[in-house]
């Protein structure tokens, strides 16, 4: 498997190191071409005719040719991909027929608002979803194990769309307690200076706190909802890690050594816990991500999913598959995150 | 009457093994509530399926525009739609087009993923190693996104919506089969008919992919709650079943424009989904907890 195979002496350890690095690198690499080739075939190949999705049934015989000739369907399948792949590591994602820009400057403009509502939503997760796992595997099938089972259950099964369409109706119609759908009021958009593209620093940083306040009011339910969307998994996944450190035998000797409870439990138990849910933290990050697209679209927030969404409804292939490409990357890199700090938390796999 | 050959007694005995595992693993699941409501209410939305006709109240399809969008009642169970339809009637032919989505993406995802993962383990080498870096490109992209992309180029529509769904589901199987398929290539029996000079082929079909089954099966039961929350977001996106088509999803989709005011006409097609989806989840649970090897050695 490894080049060190090949080398009749053993090899020393900061060589297996580079060796390991570079293995790794190259599987991410591989399956981000992977990824590009995936959105190429689904671009170019699966639509029957991709010259007539662009010229329409009625045009000209002229036309048709030199749209055929524009977009390369000439050359061979492979040189196709191949300057796609060039085309996208110079960043040239294509152009989106709905917006007339390029779909990288669109994504790039788009993305900041929906890594603020999933990284929201993944401390809300985190937040509650580790202490409901903890207390699940503390009480083991008693009555707070079922409850929170449950709770995270209806969490898997339930429609995000749906409840995300249920909590407007209730907590912005009828009760009022947050406001409806968007990311702040009507007459305070556009009004804070665009920096890093998230509501809440840009506003903080132009210092306009009714704006900051709107925004937080705004932003409750759907970041609620992505919170419980990824409590569901986090809590699940903390129950059956919590429920295998607790039954060690350390656990015993800390309590025999007299450790209070909540030393056992939190001190020694999650701690060794904590390594595995680094990488279900990761994970759900992802799975964020793209819960994001649907919730987005409820709640008019003017992230990466809503661009996708009004994009399909344009036929704007180009910002859809340059959409998915960004969130698939974004995958990878989250996957290869989850990968490094596994590593370096776990002195076992050094 | 003759008396019973020595083959036929084995095959009496493997009968009378199979009942008794088959009670055994019944014992067990009835001890297990929650199990029971997800079987529950499978069962349930096969009878819908099965018998719509009888249980709908009204024409699913027939506009009765001067009932549009009225509120329960005795005569409109859960509400009428925009076009004055009745919900209660649609959610029961729905459950035709939920059963049909869930069952089109299983019968293709499974064995396809069934044979990758199997070929993969068998042959191991390169074959191994391409078909898994292509199983792991798949498993690296967002499901919905993929879907959702898929579609978009093939047209709206429930086949192309399953297809699509296939597209990103069988990565799991592969991987399923995959380890079962290396565990047991080298084990005496297939050594055994290799030497007996069984091809590839049917050492594949025959004797290793009926290995992975039960892997499989519990596999299937929860990737049906998850098949049916992406196919429900594709209808409502609008890439899924297209009107009039009763498809749960979509129905939500236009009873989102009357959220405020006829809040039933959104809320009743998702209660559907979430009914559905928790019982296949449930009933997974259940399933795993007495078919996964694993667990069972720990209890």
């Amino acid at each position: 498997m490894s080049i060190g195979k090949f080398l009749t002496r053993p090899v020393p350890p900061a060589l297996r190191f580079v060796f390991g690095i570079g293995s790794w690198l190259l599987t991410v690499a591989i399956t981000l071409v992977g990824l590009a080739a995936l959105t190429f075939l689904i671009g170019r190949v699966v639509p029957i005719d991709p010259v007539l999705r662009i010229v329409g049934e009625k045009a000209p015989q002229s036309v048709y040719d030199r749209v055929f000739l524009e977009l390369g369907l000439n050359k061979p399948l492979y040189q196709q991909f191949w300057e796609y792949l060039a085309a996208l590591l110079r960043g040239d994602f294509g152009t989106s027929f709905s917006t007339t820009r390029p779909v990288l400057t669109d994504l790039l403009d788009f993305f900041p608002a929906t890594l603020e509502l999933s990284s929201l939503g993944l401390v809300l997760g985190i937040v509650f979803g580790v202490p409901m796992g903890v207390a699940s595997a503390y009480w083991h099938e008693k009555w707070p194990d079922h409850l929170i089972r449950v709770i995270g259950l209806i969490g898997y099964s339930v429609p995000i769309f749906w409840l995300g369409l249920v909590g407007l109706f209730v907590f912005y119609f009828k009760l009022g307690w947050v406001s409806g759908p968007g990311q702040v009021d009507v007459f305070f958009q556009g009004v804070v200076p665009h920096v890093t593209g998230s509501i809440l620093i840009d506003s903080s940083l132009a210092g306009e706190w009714e704006i900051f306040w709107n925004a937080v009011s705004h932003m409750t339910l759907p970041a609620l909802l992505l919170g419980y969307y990824s409590l569901a998994y986090i809590s699940r996944m903390t129950r059956s890690v919590m429920l295998d450190q607790l039954s060690r035998e350390y656990v015993l000797t800390a309590r025999l050594k007299g450790a209070s409870e909540l030393q056992v439990v939190v001190g020694h138990a999650l701690r060794n816990a904590a390594i595995p849910l680094v990488t279900v933290v990761a994970l759900s990050y992802g799975g964020l991500l793209e819960g994001s697209v649907l919730i987005e679209t409820i709640f008019s927030w003017p992230g990466i999913g809503n661009y996708i969404y009004s994009s399909l409804f344009a036929a704007d292939m180009n910002a859809v598959l340059g959409g998915t490409l960004l969130v698939g990357c974004a995958f990878v890199f989250l996957n290869m995150l989850s990968d490094v700090l596994y590593r370096t938390l776990d002195p076992r796999s050094r | 009457m003759t008396l019973p050959t020595q083959s036929e007694d084995i095959r009496s005995d493997l009968r009378a093994a199979r009942l008794a595992e088959f009670k055994s693993f019944a014992r067990r699941f009835m001890r297990n509530p929650l199990g029971i409501v997800g079987l529950v209410i499978v069962i349930a939305l096969l009878v819908c399926a099965a018998a719509a006709p009888l249980l709908a109240t009204h024409d699913p399809y027939l506009p009765i525009l001067s009932d549009r969008l009225s509120a329960p009642s005795a005569e409109y169970w859960f509400g009428a739609d925009e076009l004055g339809r009745d919900i209660y009637s649609r959610i029961i032919y729905g459950s035709r087009l939920t059963l049909l989505i869930v069952g089109l993406v299983i019968v293709t995802s499974a064995p396809v993923g069934l044979v990758i993962g199997a070929v993969a383990g068998n042959y191991g080498g390169w074959i191994d190693r391409i078909f898994m870096r292509i199983t792991d490109v798949f498993l690296a992209i967002p499901k919905l996104l993929l879907a959702l992309a898929f579609v978009a180029a093939l047209g709206p529509g429930i086949v192309n919506a399953a297809l699509a769904i296939t597209l990103t589901a069988w990565p799991p199987y592969a991987r399923l089969a995959r380890a079962e398929a290396l565990v047991v290539r080298n084990s005496d029996y297939v050594n055994a008919i290799r030497l007996a000079g069984a091809s590839q082929f049917r050492i594949v079909v025959f004797h290793i992919m009926p290995m992975c089954m039960s892997s499989v099966i519990v596999r299937m039961t929860f990737d049906m709650a998850g098949i049916i929350l992406t196919a429900a977001g594709l209808g409502f996106i609008g890439l899924g079943a297209q009107p009039p088509l009763p498809e749960w999803g979509a129905m939500i989709s236009t009873g989102r424009k009357f959220i405020f005011d006829q809040w039933w006409v959104a809320t009743v097609p998702g209660i559907a989904i979430f009914v559905v989806s928790l019982g296949f989840n449930l009933l997974g649970d259940a399933m795993r907890d007495l078919l996964d090897p694993h667990l069972r050695q720990r209890n």
